[in-house]
């Protein structure tokens, strides 16, 4: 401790305009900070802290890491817009060319000249075998990446792959820094130096993540000066210490948002994402097999009520892993919750109830057993209710928990509850859960669906460069899944934000199913305003 | 004394070995996968022959012994290895988070400790009476509430209700340089949350102690001629009542560490103890194994203590006995 507390006199000045400012965010209009403009600094709870910053290792792989910047970035409607690069890139007509110019006279924030050599370096380091990157495959398609001269960056592609352009939102690392330690566990994992808009300034691990607005930052310099982001792993810890002023925003399961933001000094902010919760079908069950019980589960489930009790409104039903208010949805794809028909199904295709109000078939009873993840409230209850929806239609489901360890060996015959979704672009899910190739290839494609309609569909969307065609063929995907359903999808999950109300700015992406420190009102904290009084 | 120090110094040598090894035998046994906990929500799309690929560089590969054996002999020349869950070398993550368990668990310690004994000097002298019977209620009490939720409670009391203390970190939120008067106020909290929960021990030991020592015939001799209250009490009573308690305060550090794991969590206090948890649920070898030595370490150097402590307190007890 001495050690540090030595460090510099400055700290008392700042200790009391932080009193000051935390004085002023407790106080309860809220509004006493503004006059002092970007100084006052923003601080937030999250529930996970990342294991590394380094984006060799995976952080910020879907763009928006604050401390770096991607070749491209995405706006506020996930639209690709040019970071590093100056403008989208080139596409070759076969779609096997990727062409980057790189925008010119972006500094690193230690000062070092970002270029060409930065980019292959973290690409080329990402795809190596020696590198731990557990989401390396995401770049499967690259064959290779060359830089023909300083500001162009070149990517040759083994197969045309229509969404490669969302891949490259991921964070360019300096080579002159990361390139000379030991990358699975050198010092920059920690304490990394990136182009991004604001510079990490310490890391106390299990406590919290603070950063500093980058004055040279290519985009201009944030108005938020200060930025923290608080690690608080319990729910109810981290309402309360919203509630008692010590957090300006923070992420919050739906029960507890209503509480906290009861007293109008602070806003409730709602994420729509593709945060899918399903259940696995698998086809190696007799029961789930068979397409009449998948079927007749599919209508079984009553998706409003899951919506209305476990997710507490904020949510969506889910008939496939694309969000009903996506440009993506295939209109006319909804099913209605008809528990009657759900029997008449079961009964035409010889599922014969027996006493005990279960049904079989050629001596197959249709009960199997449903997993989820032990700890997880929101699946849990998403088993349950599951399971008592399917007691009516006479199928029984036994739910089990345990940990991915447990799950894992039994994924091939039992059902899982499980989660995903990727709003980038429709590929980068459904070619994973739903290609048969990929069946029961580590956690892909679960349930091991195998339907030749898909498969084809899936390869059209990600080889066309055609944006029509890409939507026929992902049209017909989800019209496949509601004649058979590999599997039942319940709901889409918002994500819940408190956030105080005192900043002209915070709004929410449309978010993925993991994430990350970039997601929240907070994704674009650079250009925030203090509020005009 | 400098004698029995140096043979169980001596023995703490095997007694590591002992632990280090198992440590890795049971981790290996665990149905945790070091692999999926590396990976996290992203093995959940990747793809077999990168797990398989991410397995090989993890070193999860070769057996038991052999690992345990390479993780030795680099331990023994200073090197810890590297930390897969942290992602940076275990060393670093030991010098960061140590100092401020050990803060914390000190002056934890020194919570229930001082106020144990006081307490208890002050119940045994009136047993029976308000003070006793209100203080060995609560005493109960505490042994028997959970850590984590007394953490809970002080903090809705606190920093709620009164707005008084900070409920969490190190310093506060907004703030990225550590002040001592920082540190301070947000150690309030969590060191008497910990506190309490050691209290009841020591409080219901020293109670028993003074007022069995009370009733003993040097005190009462002590008392026929004469002398003070105060002394008898804190001369004769106290120091023949403090011998269980100095037994007690070896046998609490375990109990200590248990309890700085649930109180670190509640407060986001960045230390060790929050970090066995991780390493132990991820299968992080070096981490682990570097964390038991640790604590394994710390119980052998409380049990020597409460023994050298009880041999100062009472001159009949011999050291190599």
């Amino acid at each position: 401790m001495t050690a540090r507390t030595v460090r510099g006199m400055a700290r008392v000045a700042a200790a009391a305009a932080l009193i000051t400012s935390v004085a002023a965010c407790s106080a309860p209009s809220g509004g006493a900070a503004a006059g002092s403009g970007g100084a006052d600094p923003v601080v937030v709870g999250m529930a996970n802290e990342p294991e590394t910053l380094s984006p060799l290792l995976g952080y910020g792989k879907d763009g928006n890491s604050k401390i770096f910047d991607g070749l491209l970035t995405h706006d506020a409607d996930m639209k690709l817009r040019p970071a590093l690069a100056e403008a989208l890139p080139d596409v070759s007509p076969d779609g096997l060319t990727y062409t980057y110019r790189l925008r010119r006279g972006v500094k690193f924030s230690d000062g070092a000249p970002f270029g060409a050599k930065d980019v292959l370096f973290t690409y080329r380091t990402i795809l190596d075998p020696k590198t731990n990157n557990a989401s390396k495959s995401e770049l499967d398609a690259i064959a290779s990446v060359e830089a023909p001269g300083d500001d162009t960056v070149v990517f040759t592609l083994k197969y045309p792959y229509a969404p490669f352009a969302e891949r490259t939102v991921l964070p360019v690392a300096p080579e002159h820094i990361a390139g000379k330690q030991d990358v699975n566990s050198g010092g920059f994992t920690t304490a990394p130096v990136g182009t991004g808009p604001y510079v990490l300034t310490a890391w106390s691990k299990g406590e919290k993540l603070a950063f500093k607005a980058n004055p040279s930052y290519w985009g201009g310099e944030p108005a938020v000066k200060k930025f923290t982001m608080a690690v608080v792993k319990d729910d109810d810890v981290r309402a309360t210490r919203l509630r008692s002023g010590e957090l300006d925003g923070a992420i919050l399961p739906p029960n507890l948002a209503k509480g906290a933001s009861a007293d109008g000094a602070r806003k409730t902010h709602t994420a729509k994402t593709f945060d899918y919760r399903n259940v696995t079908m698998p086809t190696g069950n007799a029961v789930t097999g068979d397409t009449a019980v998948r079927r007749a589960l599919d209508i079984a489930v009553d998706r409003g009520a899951m919506v209305d009790k476990l997710l507490d409104g904020a949510g969506k039903a889910a008939y496939g892993p694309v969000p009903t208010d996506s440009p993506w949805f295939t209109p006319g794809t909804e099913r209605a919750h008809d528990l009657a028909r759900a029997r008449k199904i079961l009964d035409g295709a010889g599922w014969v109830p027996g006493p005990d109000g279960v049904r079989a078939k050629d001596g197959v009873r249709a009960a199997f057993p449903l997993w989820y993840t032990s700890g997880d409230k929101i699946r849990q209850e998403h088993a349950l209710a599951f399971a008592s929806d399917a007691k009516k239609a006479g199928i029984q489901v036994t739910t089990e928990s345990g940990s991915w360890e447990v799950i894992e060996p039994r994924m091939k015959t039992d059902a899982v509850l499980a989660g995903g979704g990727s709003p980038a672009d429709p590929d980068f899910d459904q070619y994973l859960t739903l290609s048969s190739s990929l069946a029961g290839d580590g956690f892909n494609n679960m349930a091991r669906y195998d339907n030749p309609v898909v498969d084809r569909a899936l390869l059209d969307g990600r080889r066309s460069g055609d944006p029509a065609a890409r939507k026929a063929a992902y049209d017909t995907v989800q019209r496949e899944l509601a004649l058979n359903p590999g599997y039942v999808y319940l709901t889409h999950i918002d994500h819940v934000y408190v956030m105080a109300d005192r900043w002209d700015g915070p709004s929410t992406q449309i978010e993925p199913h993991d994430h990350g420190l970039g997601s929240g009102p907070w994704w674009n904290i650079e250009s925030w305003k203090p509020k005009q009084k | 004394m400098a004698r029995m120090a140096g043979r169980r110094t001596l023995f703490a040598g095997p007694v590591l070995l002992v632990v280090t090894f198992g440590v890795f035998a049971v981790a290996a046994l665990s149905p945790f996968d070091p692999v999926k906990a590396y990976a996290g929500t992203a093995g959940l799309t990747a793809s077999q022959a990168e797990l398989d690929q991410l397995r090989a560089n993890l070193g999860a590969g070769p057996p038991l012994v052999q690992r345990w054996w390479e993780w030795l002999t680099s331990a023994l020349t200073g090197d810890l290895g590297t930390s897969a869950v942290m992602r940076q070398p275990v060393s670093d993550v030991i010098a960061q988070r140590l100092g401020w368990s050990a803060l914390l668990a000190l002056c934890a310690f020194a919570v229930a400790v001082l106020l144990g004994t006081g307490l208890g000097v002050l119940a045994a002298r009136r047993q029976g009476g308000p003070l006793d019977r209100a203080v060995s209620a609560l005493a109960y009490t505490l042994e028997a509430a959970p850590a984590f939720w007394l953490g809970l409670l002080a903090i809705w009391f606190f920093s709620v209700r009164l707005g008084v203390l900070p409920s969490g970190g190190l310093t506060d939120a907004g703030s990225d340089v550590v002040t001592a008067g920082q540190v301070a106020r947000h150690l309030v909290l969590p060191a008497l949350v910990l506190g309490l929960s050691q209290l009841p021990w020591f409080f219901l030991y020293v109670r028993q102690g003074v007022a069995d020592a009370l009733e003993e015939d040097p005190v009462r001799g002590a008392r026929a001629r004469g002398l003070g209250e105060r002394r008898v009490l804190l001369g004769h009573g106290l120091r023949s009542g403090m011998l269980p308690m100095l037994t007690l305060i070896g046998s609490r550090v375990p109990e200590l560490i248990t309890g700085a794991l649930l109180v670190e969590t509640v407060f986001s206090w960045p230390g060790i103890a929050a970090a066995t948890v991780q390493a132990a649920t991820s299968v992080d070898f070096p981490l682990l194994a570097a964390l038991t030595v640790l604590a394994t370490a710390a119980v052998l150097a409380g049990n020597l203590l409460s023994d050298l402590l009880y041999g100062l307190a009472d001159p009949r007890v011999g050291f190599d006995g």
